[in-house]
């Protein structure tokens, strides 16, 4: 596999000073698959897409990228890649043609086959009818999409997406991966995007979840899932003390209370069900049942909630501010 | 929605590719600078009050001690190069914009050299900056200056030259500038000093020896002198008045003739294009 693999990292690493923000990461990415990179910010997920696209020198260890060395052979990997930054890079005083134009310039896409090419991406993020419009009157999604068709104007066969939804409205975030997902039925082409939204996360075919510079576990969504292996349980009693004692002396299980209900967690929930009404011994106003989610797999990764980790981070983020004050 | 897919293959690099890069860096700027109105306007407004306002009130003054020349008519290559070297550092503030917003970025992860941007940014700069001066050439009948083609011709090569190098020179400050305002102030503080010291207002004859140093020193002096040579080349003035207000340039006993003096220029810009392309190579 690691001879046809889109991007192969060995042990890569990335210090600034003492800090290390990427401590030797190993993956290997397929060709024609979306990987996604899971994590809070400030996880390690910007520093390492951007050693992936030659941005930023590693301090360790190895990359290749479309089969290219991403230190030695620079200008072959970007040759080789699509960006799409997390801050747009858009010159919002020429129109949107203008800016893609702009671009197939600078790679040197045929000249023959930029107008066509130009139209074909413009119309695959239906932008098409807005090109002569200047990019400064798009909005946030508009440009966003804009920018993903400039990403793709010179074919690459890798697309870094660097939390491509990031900052958008439900409606917009759903639209762009659309075109993601359409983008994969049109062209030959691997993804590799960074995100810290769970739900997107499951339109990857394989996630790595990244915490504190290390991946903790690579797998398919499905599979992290399944590998959680339990469902969650929620239940509405009168008496939510008298529940947890009667779950934990009757069926062995360790509850709390959660959002108001007691949860508990079982290997399959629905057949459980049934035994718990019949065996609690005190009436159950309501009960829900939840497949395990991407959030219950991160947290039985890392320990916290990707929330949590982040208002962590923030916060110590913040107590350095008020420290060098 | 796309159809068929345009399977396109980007070539390796070689100089066309390069090429490209230059020209559409290049095409960039123009656009950029056409679509900017206020820009353009505040470009001209400003030499027009030097020429027309500071030039008037100024000549009044020197009125009787240069006959048969008008104090705007000396004044007005210095203008020329100001409108010049302002829209050309103009041009290379863009840098610094561009870093702000992002738009940068997408330039320097391009499969192209740092050369071919940093050559299309100066290019671009020059020629905006050329575009700009001649509407100041327009005005010349209003100062006494005769419209003349031959001289129209080499004040044009003159105003590249001089905007190629102030482009390169800004271009090689903005190189690592975070912000507009820095970079801004710090043109200021350049180009305030070069102007005053480069012959563009006053002429620099008979000038105290600490002063004459300065001037001589003062890069700008040479992209000032060889315009306002052109432009006296085609005056009918005496002797006397050529030798007050155009005395020209001396290092020591040796008078500096036209051709070095636009060597000076064109080496000058070389040398700072290679400085500036060398920033841009470091900066990543």
């Amino acid at each position: 596999m690691t001879a046809d693999a889109a991007i192969v990292v060995r042990e890569l690493r990335k210090a600034y000073g003492k800090v290390e923000a990427v401590k030797g990461v190993d993956f290997e990415v397929r060709p024609g698959e979306v990987f996604g990179f899971l994590g809070p910010n400030g996880a390690g997920k910007t520093t390492t897409i951007s050693m992936l696209c030659t941005l930023v020198n590693p301090t360790g260890g190895s990359a290749t990228v479309a089969g290219h060395d991403v230190v030695r052979d620079r200008d072959e990997v970007r040759r080789n890649i699509g960006l799409v930054f997390q801050d747009p890079t858009l010159d919002s005083y020429l129109s949107a043609e203008q800016n893609l134009r702009f671009h197939a310039e600078l790679y040197g896409v045929p000249k023959g086959m930029v107008d066509d090419r130009i139209r074909q991406v413009m119309e695959m993020v239906a932008l098409w009818d807005r090109k002569d419009a200047k990019v400064m009157t798009f909005s946030g999604g508009m440009k966003r999409r804009l920018e993903i068709a400039r990403g793709l104007l010179h074919s690459p066969r890798v697309l870094f997406l660097d939390e491509p939804t990031v900052g958008l409205d439900p409606q917009t975030r759903s639209a762009i991966w659309g075109y993601i997902n359409q983008l994969r039925l049109l062209e030959d082409i691997t993804i590799f995007m960074t995100t810290h939204y769970m739900d997107e996360a499951e339109y990857c075919d394989r996630i790595a979840i990244i915490d504190h510079g290390e991946i903790v576990v690579i797998d398919s969504p499905e599979a992290l899932k399944a590998s959680i292996g339990k469902d969650r349980v929620q239940i509405q009693t009168a008496d939510d003390t008298g529940a947890i004692k009667a779950l934990r002396e009757r069926f062995g299980l360790e509850a709390a209370v959660h959002e108001g209900s007691v949860t508990f967690a079982v290997a399959s929930g629905e057949e459980f069900v049934p035994r718990l009404f019949a065996e609690l011994g005190m009436p159950i106003k309501s009960v829900s049942v939840s497949r395990p989610s991407l959030d219950d797999v991160f947290m039985s990764y890392t320990g916290s909630t990707i929330r949590d980790a982040e208002a962590g981070a923030d916060n110590k983020a913040w107590m350095r501010a008020m420290v060098r004050r | 929605m796309a159809t068929q897919t345009v399977g396109v293959r980007v070539p390796a690099r070689g100089a066309g590719h390069d090429l490209r890069a230059i020209k559409i860096v290049l095409h960039r700027e123009m656009l950029r600078f056409l679509n900017d109105r206020t820009r353009m306007l505040s470009m001209l407004v400003q030499p027009a009050l030097w020429l027309f306002v500071m030039g008037t009130g100024l000549g009044s003054l020197v009125q009787g001690s240069i006959p048969g020349v008008d104090y705007r008519t000396f004044m007005y290559p210095g203008m020329i190069s100001m409108t010049v070297i302002m829209t050309g550092m103009f041009s290379a503030g863009s840098i610094v914009w561009d870093r702000e917003f992002g738009f940068l970025r997408e330039m320097l992860v391009a499969p192209v050299s740092r050369g071919a941007i940093v050559v299309g940014k100066c290019l671009g700069g020059a020629i905006v900056a050329t575009g700009q001066g001649v509407v100041i050439l327009a005005l010349a009948g209003l100062v006494g200056v005769p419209y003349s083609p031959a001289l129209f011709a080499t004040l044009l090569a003159e105003m590249f030259l001089a905007a190629f190098t102030i482009t390169a020179f800004g271009v090689m400050l903005a190189a690592r500038m975070k912000n507009m305002q820095t970079f801004f102030g710090l043109m200021q503080m350049a180009i305030m000093p070069m102007m005053f010291l480069s012959g563009a207002m006053f002429p620099l004859a008979n000038l105290p020896s600490w002063l004459h140093v300065l001037t001589v020193v003062n890069p700008m002096t040479y992209a000032v002198d060889p315009m306002r040579e052109a432009v006296f080349s085609h005056l009918d003035v005496t002797a006397q008045v050529n030798a007050v207000l155009n005395p020209g340039v001396r290092w020591f006993d040796f008078q500096v003739p036209v051709l070095l003096e636009i060597g000076v220029v064109a080496a000058l810009g070389l040398a700072l294009l290679g400085v500036g392309i060398a920033q841009f190579r470091r900066a990543d």
